[in-house]
């Protein structure tokens, strides 16, 4: 077990460093670099010797490995060969700056992690409330009509793009008839309540419950079926077993093992999801910093998203990884 | 599969009979039939409408105040612009047709290639491949695009470029499973020691056992490329205006006015979507069912 988690580990450090240069590729690639970061009026204005100092100060002088370098915190390193003065990275703790704000990267994410996290956990929550217990009924009930209905029903929620979801939801809640707020995490001017909070989280929460719930029952009942037709089954049923004892005892605990792999899956559709779920209400989490980091062609702000959510989809990678060893006896006996 | 290398007819005339019964497995899929009848009707309509339909990017200011309710002249209204609704929606299908081909089409040749190297060649290539693979997986694709597109420009061009240089890593596991479980299979083989080069195992061999798991994912690739374009020209980050894409025509209905008021401008691009990506999925289960030996499902 122990060697199993700190081998899962140590694969995770090359793919962080994978991140971190796809992270920094992507805008290293970009065609004109200093063209998204000034708006071209003030650039026109500008003497060579201005822009030289310009792209100096934001730290886009210099082939893209130096920038790299420095972007990632081996700086210091650097200028104790060359003697400049040392920049923190990346590993010193330190994102860079945004664009329009000019404050620490580091600071406008801390801000919408809170948001975001309690929509996601939220959502999560719902999905595994709704899902898996959908996906064994309709196991059971295989070929049945309520199967029928519950997996027309599922197959509806995964084609519909989410915001139509979103949109439909707060075309008859929102505006027709009027009960929940349809933007935002809490009403303006109004002093915080939990019930006011709740109330503008009841949407989102039930589009990206409901976007999540879809997949995941898919899977269960998947999973569920496989194991209501295996030997063992067949072998308890033969026993004499009553039906309720082998759903519980037999096919339940196996069929739900996979199910924490999916989840851990999941994430990255999750954070997609929210992405999108953000957008249309209005959330103020990192899906809707996201999409104005991508509007304003923000490079520290953009850079600092994915490494900041890749780094959350890696944590919980292995958490699944090794929360799935420890479900499964034959894994965790197995040696 | 005929294990000895026989005379060449033997092996086409088994391969033939294979893809009689996957189609007659398929045509029996009553599903799969009707997400070919949805996928068909909205293809119909992308292709031949906008012939028929008034001009997508004309503005009646005329006979209607904008945004008019459905009428004679407008079957779903106008937007508010004052363009009809229909011809835009389906100028915006045939948008969405072009980069759920179009997209699929570059990553499955992208992931098959990544996939078939890591397999066949195993190694340190495969622990690199492998690795990249994981790292672009962790990385969640909506935002990566979001963000490649930010980067180069937003249009359709970028779009099918991007979800496709993107959306390999799937196919790419794919792919590399299948080769690992061929490679020890008996007939690779006995095609090695007939001296077989590695190139002739790959095309002859290693290809045509997957173009069907390749068939099925490529199709259930479809749906998400379709569905990653709305979701991306909704965040108005995706195919640009005046240009209609059924993502960005749904923008308009963020503001609540609209939201409210003229449901017959967001409500049919919405409902197209979800009908073009269902038929898509529905096919795909078809073909899974009916190219893979191992799921035997009652119709």
């Amino acid at each position: 077990m122990g060697a199993y988690i700190v081998r899962r580990i140590l694969i995770a450090i090359p793919v962080f460093f994978g991140i971190t240069l796809i992270a920094f590729g992507i805008l290293a690639t970009a065609p004109d670099q200093l063209g998204a970061l000034i708006d071209p009026e003030r650039r026109a204005a500008m003497s060579p010797a201005e822009l030289e100092q310009v792209r100096h100060d934001l730290g886009l002088d210099g082939p893209p490995y130096v920038r790299y370098g420095r972007w990632l915190g081996l700086q210091p390193i650097v200028a104790a060969v060359t003697g400049e003065k040392p920049i923190t990275g990346l590993l010193e703790g330190n994102l860079g700056y945004t664009l329009s704000t000019r404050r620490p990267v580091a600071e406008e994410l801390a801000v919408r992690v809170g948001p975001t996290l309690l929509l996601m956990i939220t959502a999560v929550l719902f999905a595994v409330l709704v899902g898996i217990p959908v996906g064994i009924i309709s196991a059971v009930r295989q070929y049945g009509k309520l199967d029928y209905a519950l997996t027309g029903t599922t197959m509806v929620l995964i084609s519909t793009p989410t915001f139509v979801l979103g949109l439909i939801l707060m075309y008859l809640l929102g505006v027709t008839l009027r009960i929940l707020p349809i933007g935002g995490m809490q009403t303006l001017g109004k002093p915080f309540s939990l019930f006011d909070l709740f109330g503008h989280m009841a949407m989102p929460v039930l589009i990206l419950g409901f976007a999540n719930a879809a997949p995941l029952m898919r899977y269960t009942r998947a999973s569920m079926l496989e194991v209501l037709n295996s030997e063992y089954v067949t072998t308890a049923r033969s026993k004499g077993l009553a039906s309720r004892t082998i759903l519980v005892r037999h096919a339940l605990r196996n069929a739900l093992i996979p199910i924490i792999t999916v989840i851990g899956l999941l994430l990255p559709e999750l954070i997609g999801g929210a992405i999108i779920t953000e957008q249309v209400f209005s959330w103020p989490g990192m899906g809707l910093l996201a999409v104005r980091a991508a509007s304003q062609r923000d490079p520290s702000l953009m850079m600092g998203i994915v490494l900041l959510v890749s780094l959350a989809v890696l944590t919980a990678n292995i958490l699944t990884d090794v929360l799935y060893t420890y479900a499964d006896p034959r894994i965790r006996l197995g040696r | 599969m005929v294990a000895e290398a026989g005379p060449a007819q033997i092996a086409i005339a088994t391969h033939e009979s294979l893809l009689r019964e996957a189609v007659r497995k398929f045509v029996r899929h009553r599903l799969a039939m009707v997400g070919l009848g949805m996928v068909v009707s909205v293809a119909v309509i992308a292709i031949v409408g906008p012939f028929f339909l008034p001009d997508a990017f004309f503005t009646d200011f005329l006979s209607h105040p904008p945004p008019a309710p459905p009428s004679n002249l407008h079957f779903l209204g106008t937007d508010t612009s004052g363009r009809d609704v229909l011809a835009r929606v389906a100028l915006g299908a045939r948008t969405s047709l072009i980069v759920g081909f179009g997209a699929v089409a570059v990553y499955v040749t992208i992931g098959t290639l990544i996939g078939l190297s890591s397999g066949y060649l195993g190694g340190w290539v495969d622990q690199v491949l492998m690795r990249f693979t994981d790292t672009v997986l962790s990385i969640p694709i909506l935002l990566l695009v979001i963000i490649f597109v930010a980067v180069v420009g937003a249009s359709l061009i970028s779009v099918i470029t991007v979800i496709g240089l993107l959306g390999w890593p799937s196919v790419a596991r794919i792919v590399r499973g299948q080769v690992l479980s061929l490679r020890e299979a008996e007939f690779i083989a006995a095609a090695r020691v007939l001296g077989v080069s590695d190139g002739g195992i790959i095309r002859r061999h290693l290809l045509p056992n997957l173009v069907g798991p390749l068939t099925v994912v490529a199709t259930f690739g479809v749906a998400n490329a379709i569905l990653l374009e709305a979701a991306l020209s909704f965040l108005g980050l995706g195919v640009q205006a005046p240009s209609p894409s059924l993502g960005n025509m749904i923008i308009e209905a963020r503001a609540p006015a609209v939201l409210q008021d003229a449901p017959w401008f967001w409500l049919p691009p919405g409902v197209l979507i979800a009908l073009l990506v269902l038929g898509v999925i529905f096919i795909g289960d078809g073909l899974r069912d009916a190219l893979d030996p191992k799921s035997q499902r009652r119709t």
